[in-house]
């Protein structure tokens, strides 16, 4: 056994400690069932036995979940074809069986849990008769596999509410919410929360003590669901039926695995136990044989940290994180920036042309960290934060700063003028940032003399939430900034793309279309509520007009205007510059001023606004919503491929992250460029052409794209069960 | 062959609740004395009557285990004659009726009687369960929400506000109490009697006569929790129906049918058995129909039926005299209107279930006899009778005056 260290002490007592080689935590992968295999047998069949204790041999935790090189490979097939789910149920039916018959060795079976208990490690947990969990803070415990497009398909779906009730375990496993320690005792998850370092020696007297324990609830007969369970149970009944508008709500109808889930637990709640867990496997391996799961693993999970640990940095840089950061500007971004740089322990001079400004800047840190109170934030901790940092108006201050971030007014002149300014206190050396959302970098590093220094850092509003960074470079940018840049991204512990320069980058330009389009359906006399209910459906956060309404109708309309007058005679007018004017005009400003395409009316919730049909009369002929969300995904879908053919990306996981964490972008498709592979690019192609007949030239599909339905070729490498291995 | 309906009877419909009249009486005790009423009023021998089927459409418990036979027994008939419980949902008890016709129509049946039954007081709407709702495979295939949040959204779809359902709502209160002040029902009505065989009931006991737009208007919407909080019904409803900005809940307890226990009978037969007794047949059946339709939104199948209706009689709106149409929300009704371009003095002339109740598996049966008496009373020729139903369907009936 290479996985397991199986030892036995005098009172017969074995000892199960996994240690999974060349992994930093444990995962499930075909070693360790076989080794498990192994121990069960040895388990139930030496007399000498009397009980064994699972534990962990690693620091890092107990155990998470499947190796995601082995999920890959159980949809590996010879011809890349996907493979079908009775094929997938015989590979994952396997873990089932495996635990079925640690549950059913005949001897009392602990679980010592110290650290990460998660996915098939909980599960694994679940199959043991006595769960013991040392304590402390950073302990978590649970069943998050719905964030990846999965649910638990070792037998968690149905031990789970077996322990626990139907409701809240659904409430759990449909979230992904994981337990703390004492909040698992206290839901009955796990038996006892023992002292850190303890639970080994807990789980071995637990098991001295009770040689007979060696059934599962669920397995004595007259056993009662916890809360009640069965088609004739009221409670049960209530929760089914309620439990599936409420995943519609947070899912649209997009995502898979909460519906398979909800079946599972259904059928499988009112089953025995052998036959609920088959029905378990079945609905998992028809989960696991749609692509949705294998696109959602390799975007949100595989290449996500990829890109934290530094996929796209210059691997010969040393590394260099800041410890002073120079913020110049002390609005809403500044402070947001400021604010996370000071949380991850840097020294932030928090500049900006008034002292009143810098300091009503740092008060916005000081709402910021003081909000999250009480939620892993102490008042010592506030004041250490904010003691980092340092409001200022004297560009004197920014002395020392090995990094500067310039979150200042959106006008070229103006950032050149701060630019120099900066540069005659610090020097040409050190890496200049610019968290510019629209002006091109590689103009704005003309200000700073070393060129090679100057690198884009743009953010996403609020700092303190949104997950992503996207790093542009400029023409000249160099490796060093490249490598600066995202070390402190991870510093702030955000998720990093690289991309190249452009109008827009990446994100705002390809997440602008999306807007637009909104209002381009808008200027065809298009229900405005059809129009916001297909982006929605479509997997977006929001519809395009109220997504339009929070960015602002009127900050749309001025980086109209500025690119008008910046491209002359080579701008490309669009319907939907008119109906930004046109709202414009009428102080249809979005929804800072409290009138957008919705009214915002105090007190009460906001509505469509009546006067839009006023504005863009109401076509007699509707389209069907299909048509209405594959305009608004097409549209967002070709100017990510503009973006490829471009180079403004340079990959595709960068394209598919920046989506998603960038603009939200409907994250079960894994991306745009996920959903293009899945669908086929001859598809798209095809759509793109009857869209482009019917809409114009913003749906012309590329050359490249072209090239790539000719030849069947793909964006990603790989298919993507593959990439998620 | 024809198929002719011979007689009519119903319960007075009592609250559905533990106060209510017939909260004592049980079911098997309503329909057993209906069918009763209804062979001895018209004086037959029940060895010609070749099935019983009655409508009910939660036949669990003391409603289970077929409900139609065991009533049949209790209520001694012939023991040659059988008996079937059928379930379409509201309009079990004129399903009950069309097929005791088609029964009739096809020569399996001399006489046959449809109606139905539903005490909502002693098992409760719902209790039977269902895969429709709580599976949730199912539920998500098919959309499924509850027929309040159908109500709504038919009335946000056809612009149906809270003021017009309210303003039908008193209206319709005002034409039952009308209707029972002159007696308009008689003729249908038979008391429900105890063990003792004294009336508990001889008026239907739900009515609200004093009912106002005022003390409608201070009645809150009843769906717009379960629509718009816990569980949310409302998104599923925009996922189905995406040109909705939200669902605009105007339904409560007074402009809804009431829950009631009741029950109903009638007899249907050829020419020859009104001939063999020497009864005169009340109306000929002119056309039947039942029909699927969207399920979420599901309660506008009644216009569907009624074309589908038209068609098989090869007639227009234009000949019909009177429309039925059960009230099971205000919206349905207004839809209905709507769509078939009706007025409400064509319509429900002497209210409905929003003033009266709608026990679930006995309405259709009821509102069928109230039109027929309705048709006699003004001298009037046609009636379509007309119901909605759960899951998306609709069942109708065209009767002729004879």
């Amino acid at each position: 056994m290479q996985t397991i260290a199986f030892t036995t002490d005098a009172d017969g007592i074995a000892t199960l400690t996994i240690d999974v080689p060349d992994q930093s935590m444990n995962v499930i992968g075909p070693d360790f069932l076989a080794d498990l295999d192994t121990a069960i047998t040895r388990i139930a069949s030496e007399e000498a036995i009397k009980g064994a204790v699972i534990a962990s041999g690693k620091d890092s935790g107990f155990m998470a979940g499947m190796d995601l090189k082995y999920f890959g490979s159980m949809l590996a097939t010879k011809d890349g074809s996907r493979p079908a789910p009775a094929a997938i149920f015989d590979q994952v039916f396997i873990l089932n069986q495996l635990f079925r018959r640690l549950e059913t060795c005949g001897k009392p079976v602990a679980c010592a849990i110290e650290g990460t208990c998660v996915g098939g490690g909980f599960e694994l947990a679940l199959a043991c008769h006595r769960r013991f969990v040392g304590d402390s803070s950073k302990t978590q415990l649970g069943l998050p596999e719905i964030l990846i497009g999965l649910f638990p398909g070792g037998g968690g779906s149905q031990r789970l509410p077996r322990l626990m009730g139907v409701q809240a375990a659904l409430m759990y496993m449909l979230q992904g919410k994981l337990f703390r320690p004492a909040e698992a005792a206290m839901l009955k998850v796990v038996d006892q929360v023992v002292p850190q370092g303890t639970a080994v020696e807990a789980a071995r007297e637990w098991v001295k003590a009770n040689p007979t324990a060696n059934t599962q609830p669920w397995d004595v007969k007259g056993f009662k669901f916890p809360g009640g369970v069965g088609q004739f149970n009221p409670g049960f009944v209530q929760t089914m039926v309620g439990a599936l508008p409420m995943t519609l709500k947070q899912t649209q109808r997009n995502m898979n695995a909460p519906i398979a889930l909800l079946s599972a637990v259904y059928e499988g709640a009112q089953l025995p136990f052998d036959r609920a867990i088959r029905i378990e496997s079945k609905y998992f391996a028809r989960v696991a044989a749609d692509p949705q799961a294998s696109n959602m693993i390799r975007s949100l999970f595989v290449n996500k940290q990829a890109a934290e640990r530094g996929a796209r940095r210059p691997k010969a840089e040393p590394k260099v994180p800041t410890t002073k950061l120079a913020m110049l500007g002390a609005g809403m971004m500044g402070a947001g920036i400021a604010t996370v740089a000071a949380q991850a322990g840097m020294e932030v001079v928090l500049f900006d042309r008034d002292i009143a400004y810098a300091e009503k800047g740092k008060a916005h840190v000081e709402t910021v960290l003081k909000k999250r109170l009480g939620k892993g934030m102490t008042p010592e901790k506030v004041a250490a934060t904010l003691a980092r940092v340092t409001p200022t108006a004297d560009y004197a201050d920014l002395a020392g700063a090995d990094f500067v971030i310039e979150a200042v007014f959106e006008d070229v002149t103006i950032k050149a003028e701060v630019t120099k300014q900066v540069e005659a206190v610090l020097g040409p050396d050190v890496i200049f940032g610019s968290n510019t959302s629209t002006l091109p970098i590689t103009k704005l590093a003309t200000a700073w003399s070393k060129p090679a220094n100057f690198i884009g850092v743009h953010f996403f509003s609020p700092v303190e939430k949104m997950p992503l960074v996207e790093i542009i470079l400029g023409k000249e940018t160099g490796p060093a900034a490249i490598a600066k840049a995202l070390d402190f991204v991870a510093q702030i512990k955000k998720t990093p793309i690289v991309v190249n320069d452009s109008r827009g980058f990446y994100t705002s330009r390809c997440f602008g279309t999306y807007v637009q389009e909104g209002a381009e359906l808008v200027a065809e006399g298009i229900n405005p509520a059809l129009i916001e209910n297909a982006g929605k459906q479509l997997g977006m956060p929001v519809g395009p007009l109220a997504v339009s309404d929070e960015v602002s109708i009127e900050l749309g309309y001025k980086v109209m205007t500025a690119a008008k007058k910046e491209l002359g005679d080579a701008y490309v007018v669009q319907r939907s510059d008119d109906v930004m004017t046109q709202m414009v005009e009428r102080d249809r400003l979005g929804r800072k001023n409290g009138k957008g395409w919705y009214d915002y009316p105090e007190g009460g919730k906001k509505m469509l606004w009546s006067g839009i049909a006023d504005l863009f009369p109401r076509a007699d002929d509707q389209p069907d919503v299909e048509a209405v969300k594959e305009r608004l995904l097409y549209r967002q879908l070709i100017e990510c491929a503009r973006c490829y053919e471009e180079g403004v990306l340079e990959t595709p996981e960068d394209g598919d992250i920046g989506a998603i964490f960038g603009w939200g972008f409907a994250p079960y498709t894994g991306g745009p460029f996920a959903h293009m592979d899945t669908v086929g690019i001859a598809h798209v192609v095809a759509v793109l052409d009857r869209l482009w007949a019917a809409h114009g030239d913003r749906f012309a599909a590329t050359e490249q794209l072209r090239a790539m339905a000719a030849t069947g070729a793909t964006f990603y490498q790989s298919v993507p069960d593959r990439a998620a291995a | 062959m024809e198929a002719y309906i011979y007689d009519a009877v119903r319960t007075p419909r009592g609250r559905g609740k533990p106060d209510g009249s017939l909260h004592e009486i049980t079911p098997v005790q309503l329909a057993t004395q209906m069918l009763e009423a209804i062979r001895d009023r018209a004086a037959i021998d029940t060895v010609d009557v070749d099935d019983v089927i009655l409508g009910c459409v939660t036949p669990v418990g003391e409603q289970g285990a077929d409900i139609a036979r065991t009533a049949v027994l209790n209520a001694d008939y012939a023991l040659t004659t059988p008996g079937v419980q059928v379930n379409r949902f509201c309009a079990s008890g004129l399903e009950a009726v069309n097929i005791a016709a088609a029964k009739v129509l096809s020569g399996e049946a001399l006489f046959a009687i449809g109606g139905g039954v539903e005490s909502m007081s002693r098992v409760p709407m719902a209790s039977d369960g269902g895969a429709l709702a709580m599976d949730p495979a199912v539920a998500y295939k098919t959309y499924f929400a509850p027929q309040g949040i159908g109500a709504d959204v038919i009335a946000t779809k056809f612009g149906i506000s809270r003021d017009d359902a309210d303003a039908y709502a008193v209206e319709s209160q005002k034409r039952a109490k009308m209707a029972w002040d002159e007696g308009r029902f008689a003729k249908s009505i038979v008391p429900v009697r105890d063990v003792m065989g004294q009336v508990v009931l001889d008026h239907d006991e739900h009515m609200r006569p004093e009912a106002t737009m005022q003390s409608l208007g201070a009645l809150k919407p009843a769906f717009t929790a379960m629509g718009e909080e816990m569980p949310g019904f409302d998104t599923v409803a925009l996922l189905r129906y995406p040109e909705l900005e939200r669902v605009n809940h105007i339904h409560h307890a007074g402009n809804s049918s009431g829950i009631v226990d009741g029950a109903a009978a009638v007899l249907v037969g050829n020419k020859d058995m009104g001939d063999k007794y020497g009864i005169k047949p009340r109306a000929r059946i002119r056309a039947m129909a039942s029909i699927g339709s969207e399920p979420l939104i599901m309660l506008t199948g009644p216009e569907f039926v009624a074309g589908k209706l038209l068609a098989r009689a090869g007639m227009t709106t234009a000949d019909i005299d009177l429309w039925e149409l059960n009230e099971a929300f205000a919206s349905v009704v207004l839809r209905y209107m709507q769509a078939m371009k009706l007025d409400h003095d064509q319509i429900n002339v002497n209210g409905g279930a929003i003033a009266m109740g709608h026990p679930l598996g006995a309405t259709g049966a009821m509102v069928l006899g109230t039109a027929l008496d309705e048709l006699e009373r003004s001298g009037k020729g046609t009636a379509l009778i007309n119901l909605c139903v759960g899951a998306g369907m609709g069942t109708g009936i065209i009767i002729e005056r004879i």
